[in-house]
C-alpha cells in the first residue's frame, strides 16, 4: 500500500449563484461547500456528518462530478481530476460510484432490475454479450443478498431495503474502488438500516472498497467509519477518529449533534 | 406498459366503445375504395341533389327504389311506386386500384349501371355523398395521426433537449415556442398557406396541411415536455445514470422518454381532434384539400350553399356529423386514457 491517499480534497469550494431580475443577473451566492480539505485512505471509510443543508451531499456529488466545483482540487490517487472534461473523466466513472439516499427515486420505475444493473455493464463492458451481462447481474444480486429470480422484476415490487441493495449492486457493477454513500440508510427502517450497513461493511472487506459515508446520524457513522468529518454550514468543524469524536468532542456543534442521538 | 394500457382500456365500457368505434372508422377509411359503390369523382348530371334512395326488401332480396325527377328547379325527386333496382353484392364495377396498386373490378355492393344507389344522396353534380364521405375519411382520419406523430417527435426532441441541457439552448427554443404560441393559430395557418404556391396536386396539399398544422402544434408539446423533463432531470435515477457515464442521448431515450410515455399517449389522443378540425377549417376556407380529391372539410364547404338550407338537402351535411362523431370519440378515449394514466401521470410509482 502506498502513502498516496485514494482521494484527496484540497480547498474545495462549491458556490451556487443566486440570480434575480429579468436578466438573471447574479445577486449573490450560496456557499454550499466552503474551503473543505480532507483525505481518504485506500480501504478505509470516512464518515461525513452534519445537519441538513450543511453541504455534505454537495461534497459527495462534487466528487463524482454531478456538480462542478467552483474552486479547489480533487485528487484521485494523486492525479488531479477536478478540471477534466466529461470525456477525460469517463475512465473515473468506472472507479468512483455513488449510492443514493432515496431508494424509491434512484431506480428508474420503467426498467427491470436486469436493465438497471446491466446498464452499468453496457457502458463500461461493451463487449459483454447479453447472456454474459445477465449472469453477471445475477452474481451481483447474489452479492447484495438478492435472488436471480428478481432479475425481471420492476423496482416497485421491492421494499425500501431491497431497493437499496439493488442500488448497491448497480454501483458495484463497474467494479469501483471508491463509493460515495450518500445517506444510504437515512430513508430506511431502523431494522433494515443495520442490515444495509453490515452489507456495506462485508462488501468493503471482500472487495477492498473505500467509502465516503455521508449521514446525519452520528450513531450509524460511528459504527462504520474509521475517521469522521463533522460539517456545519459548508465547513468542516471537526475531524478525528470515530472513537475520539464520540468520547472527546472538541467542537460545540459536534457536541450538539451527539446530544441529538437518541438514547435508549 | 403499452400492453397494460390497452388491457385497462378494455376494462372500461367507454374505453371499449370508443376504441371499437374508432377502429371501425379507420377500417372503413382503409377499405373505402371497396366499400363505396362509386368513385369519388363519378358524376351524374341527370341526378343532382338526389335524396337518399330508399331501401326495401322485395322478393327475398334487397332493392333500392327508383326515383323520378319531378321538378328540376327545386330538385324534387319522387319515388316511382313500382320500380325497384336490385342491390348486388360484390358487384362488378369500372376497374380501379385499391391503395393505388391493387387492381380491382368489384365493389362491395352496387346496382345495375342504369340506376344509382345513393345511400346518403348526391351532391350538385350527382356524385354519391356516401362514397365521397368514405374517401374523404382517408384524408380526415389520417391527417390527425400523421400530424400528431410529427408534432410529438419534434416536441419531445426539442422539449427533452432543452429541459435536459438547459442554458442558452433552453432559452432560444422556449422563446421560439412562445413566438409561435403568441400568434393566433388560424391566422398563422392561413398566412403560411398563402405564403406558398396557390395550387398543388392533392398529395402535395395533404403533406402541406400536415406540415403546417404540425409546425404550429409542436410548441405546446415541447413546452410541457420541457417542464416534465426538468422535474425528472433531478430524480436520483437520472443522476445515477450520469454517474455511470451514460451519454445524454441515451439518458433521454432510455430514462426520460419511457417516463413521459403515459403523458404523451394521453395528450396525443386529446389533440388529434385539433388536426381533424384544422384540416376541415382549411378545406372549408378553400385553401386545403381541393377537387377532385375529397375530404370532410371540403365537402362541408361545398354544402355552404343557400340552396342546401332552403331546399333541405340535409344529406350534404353528413360530413359535419362524421367530424363531430370522430372528434367526440377521440376526446372520450383521451379522457379514459387520462383516467388510467392518472393525474400524477404515473411518473411516480
Amino acid at each position: 500500500m502506498t502513502d498516496t491517499p485514494l482521494i484527496k480534497v484540497e480547498h474545495l469550494k462549491v458556490y451556487f449563484p443566486i440570480t434575480s431580475g429579468v436578466l438573471q443577473r447574479k445577486s449573490g451566492e450560496v456557499r454550499a461547500v466552503d474551503d473543505v480539505s480532507f483525505e481518504i485512505l485506500r480501504g478505509k471509510t470516512v464518515g461525513l456528518v452534519g445537519e441538513s443543508g450543511s453541504g455534505k451531499t454537495t461534497i459527495g456529488r462534487a466528487l463524482i462530478r454531478l456538480i462542478e466545483p467552483t474552486d479547489g482540487h480533487i485528487f484521485y490517487k494523486g492525479e488531479e481530476i477536478t478540471r477534466l472534461s466529461a470525456k477525460e473523466f469517463r475512465p473515473y466513472r468506472k472507479k468512483i460510484q455513488i449510492i443514493f439516499q432515496d431508494p424509491y427515486n434512484s431506480l428508474n420505475p420503467r426498467l427491470t432490475i436486469a436493465d438497471i444493473v446491466g446498464e452499468a455493464l453496457e457502458i463500461h463492458f461493451p463487449r459483454m454479450t447479453r447472456l454474459q451481462r445477465r449472469s453477471r447481474v445475477a452474481d451481483l444480486l447474489a452479492k447484495v443478498g438478492l435472488k436471480p429470480e428478481h432479475l425481471d422484476r420492476y423496482p416497485h415490487e421491492f421494499s425500501g431495503g431491497q431497493r437499496q441493495r439493488i442500488g448497491i449492486a448497480r454501483a458495484l457493477a463497474v467494479e469501483p474502488e471508491f463509493i460515495v454513500c450518500d445517506e444510504p440508510v437515512s430513508a430506511l427502517d431502523v431494522s433494515v438500516q443495520a442490515q444495509i450497513v453490515n452489507l456495506l461493511q462485508d462488501l468493503q472487506e471482500e472487495l477492498g472498497l473505500t467509502y465516503l459515508f455521508i449521514a446525519h446520524d452520528l450513531a450509524v457513522v460511528e459504527h462504520i467509519s474509521d475517521f469522521v468529518l463533522v460539517m456545519n454550514r459548508g465547513k468542516i468543524v471537526e475531524a478525528a477518529t470515530a472513537e475520539e469524536i464520540y468520547t472527546h468532542p472538541q467542537d460545540d456543534y459536534t457536541r450538539k449533534l451527539l446530544d441529538a442521538v437518541p438514547k435508549l | 406498459m403499452t400492453s397494460n394500457l390497452f388491457r385497462q382500456i378494455l376494462q372500461r365500457p367507454t374505453g371499449v366503445l370508443c376504441a371499437a368505434l374508432l377502429a371501425v372508422l379507420y377500417l372503413i377509411a382503409i377499405f373505402a375504395a371497396v366499400i363505396s359503390p362509386y368513385a369519388p369523382s363519378d358524376q351524374n348530371l341527370a341526378k343532382t341533389y338526389h335524396p337518399p334512395t330508399g331501401l326495401v326488401w322485395h322478393d327475398g332480396r334487397l332493392c333500392v327504389r327508383v326515383y323520378k325527377l319531378v321538378d328540376p328547379t327545386e330538385a324534387l325527386y319522387r319515388a316511382e311506386p313500382d320500380r325497384l333496382a336490385p342491390v348486388h353484392f360484390w358487384a362488378k364495377s369500372a376497374p380501379y386500384k385499391l391503395w393505388g396498386f391493387i387492381p380491382m373490378e368489384h365493389r362491395l355492393f352496387g346496382v345495375d349501371s342504369a340506376e344509382r344507389i345513393y345511400l346518403l344522396g348526391s351532391d350538385s353534380t350527382g356524385r354519391d355523398v356516401f362514397s365521397r364521405l368514405l374517401y374523404g375519411s382517408q384524408v380526415s382520419l389520417s391527417i390527425g395521426l400523421i400530424g400528431i406523430f410529427i408534432t410529438t417527435v419534434i416536441g419531445v426532441t426539442v422539449g427533452g433537449l432543452s429541459g435536459y441541457f438547459g442554458g442558452p439552448l433552453d432559452n432560444v427554443t422556449m422563446r421560439l415556442t412562445e413566438l409561435l404560441m403568441a400568434v393566433p393559430d388560424l391566422y398563422l395557418i392561413i398566412a403560411l398557406r398563402a405564403a406558398l404556391s396557390a395550387y398543388f396536386d392533392s398529395g402535395q396539399i395533404f403533406l402541406l396541411i400536415v406540415g403546417i398544422l404540425s409546425f404550429i402544434g409542436w410548441s405546446g408539446t415541447a413546452r410541457v415536455i420541457r417542464g416534465l423533463t426538468l422535474s425528472l432531470r433531478n430524480r436520483p435515477f437520472i443522476h445515477a445514470a450520469e454517474a455511470l457515464g451514460q451519454t445524454p442521448f441515451v439518458i433521454l431515450w432510455k430514462h426520460l422518454f419511457p417516463n413521459l410515455l403515459g403523458y404523451l399517449i394521453v395528450t396525443s389522443t386529446l389533440s388529434i381532434p385539433g388536426y381533424i378540425l384544422g384540416e376541415a377549417a382549411l378545406s372549408f376556407l378553400g385553401i386545403g384539400i381541393q377537387e377532385p380529391s375529397t375530404s370532410w372539410g371540403l365537402m362541408l364547404s361545398q354544402a355552404q350553399d343557400m340552396k342546401v338550407f332552403m331546399l333541405n338537402f340535409w344529406w350534404l351535411l353528413t360530413p359535419g356529423l362524421a367530424i363531430f362523431v370522430t372528434v367526440i370519440l377521440f376526446n372520450a378515449l383521451g379522457d379514459v386514457l387520462r383516467d388510467i394514466v392518472d393525474p400524477k401521470l404515473k411518473t411516480q410509482v
